[in-house]
């Protein structure tokens, strides 16, 4: 059933371009017109979406959030990732933790994360969030956002630049391809 | 306003206010007046409504913390003229069981920078109409800015996934607080560098064998 016999070059590498690549698209574009479906495995299609469409939540909390804004904004242009900043936790799927968090902030924070929708996952942006960095000994910041909510990638920085955090998002879409399991 | 201007103005300030007012001087172009903390209301009233004077925004409000002085706080006002084109400091000094009058009446902006100097060290303002904390955690404990605070605070939080909410708990760090001596060992330092404790002595010895 479906295109199980017309495999052309080595399974899970693409084909480059040219002959080989216009005979394989052509085989299977023949099937497709001939029995109007492929098969793959559901889990990777849904990793393949889940990848393709992270919904950021924007929690920025101090000066890192201005580097999340570079990362959103035309130069490093995340959209072009599928990732779409959210202003509300019920319809993100990643919340970027972007400066210091606060004491005054923790609850509302964990409140926030337990609003999203699972599969939730979490970046830690910046030093502050990662381990309370400059403000380590502080009386009044949580020294790390991992006490509070469980993380999934921690980049590091003063604040990370673009490139870093854009860095992050794909080792999060690596992770949740080599997780490859849908319930999380 | 030019030094001699703002020195008249003190002496006008210091004259007309004698009963309130110990001492008005100018250092570095700025006028700074010391008054007596019961009567900074009244002070405030005639620095606003003194046509000589006419301070009318009230620009910032703080506390300093002397631990070893007495009275222990001072309470800065930060006084700014437009018409005059001039700006004024006046201190009053105050302990930690002496109310200050609020300035409220006469600075509505007074509000909040009473509040945050409340909660930051713990100085009583007397008539504000809403004294509470402003910027520390809700249930904070203790003035943060006071001298003798620890730099950690008392409680540390973390979420408890049992009780599925925050929870606050005693400090407890890994590693204490190191205080680095940035000064170059080329330059200010006064202290011998750390394993150079005893260099000067053997070079002592060095030079008398």
């Amino acid at each position: 059933m479906g295109v199980e016999s017309t495999t052309v070059g080595l399974p899970g590498k693409p084909l480059a371009a040219g002959e080989a690549q216009d005979q394989a698209l052509a085989l299977v574009s023949d099937e497709l017109n001939d029995k109007g479906f492929v098969v793959a495995q559901l889990d990777s299609v849904i990793n393949w979406a889940r990848t393709g469409s992270l919904w950021p939540m924007t929690f920025g909390l101090a000066c890192c959030a201005v580097e999340f804004m570079q990362t959103i904004a035309s130069r490093y242009d995340i959209d072009r990732i599928g990732m779409v900043p959210r202003a509300s936790p019920r319809q993100s799927d990643v919340m970027i933790v972007a400066g210091t968090l606060c004491n005054k902030m923790a609850p509302a924070f964990r409140r926030v994360y337990d609003q999203m929708p699972e599969p939730r996952y979490v970046i830690s942006m910046g030093s502050c969030a990662n381990g309370g960095g400059y403000y380590h000994y502080s009386y009044s910041v949580v020294r790390g956002c991992d006490r509070v909510v469980p993380v999934d990638v921690y980049v590091p920085g003063c604040p990370p630049t673009a490139e870093a955090l854009l860095y992050g998002i794909m080792q999060l879409q690596r992770k949740i391809r080599r997780e490859g399991t849908i319930a999380r | 306003m030019d030094t001699a201007g703002l020195r008249d103005l003190g002496e006008h300030v210091a004259t007309s206010l004698s009963d309130y007012v110990f001492a008005a001087e100018v250092t570095r172009d700025e006028l700074t007046v010391d008054a007596r903390a019961d009567q900074v209301v009244r002070v405030l009233k005639f620095l606003k409504d003194d046509p000589r004077c006419r301070f009318e925004q009230l620009t910032d409000l703080c506390g300093v913390d002397y631990p070893e002085r007495d009275p222990r706080f001072d309470v800065v006002y930060h006084l700014l003229s437009l018409s005059h084109n001039c700006r004024l400091r006046l201190k009053v000094g105050v302990n930690e069981d002496q109310p200050v009058p609020s300035a409220t009446e006469i600075y509505p902006s007074a509000g909040w920078w009473e509040r945050e100097t409340w909660d930051l060290y713990g100085i009583y303002f007397a008539g504000n109409p809403d004294l509470r904390r402003l910027l520390t955690d809700y249930g904070f404990d203790g003035h943060p800015l006071r001298k003798d605070f620890p730099l950690t605070g008392y409680v540390e939080l973390r979420y408890d996934s049992e009780q599925k909410r925050v929870v606050y708990e005693p400090v407890k760090l890994t590693q204490e607080f190191r205080r680095f001596d940035f000064l170059s060992p080329w330059e200010g330092a006064s202290y011998p560098l750390p394993g150079d404790e005893k260099a000067d002595e053997a070079g002592e010895d060095g030079r008398e064998s």
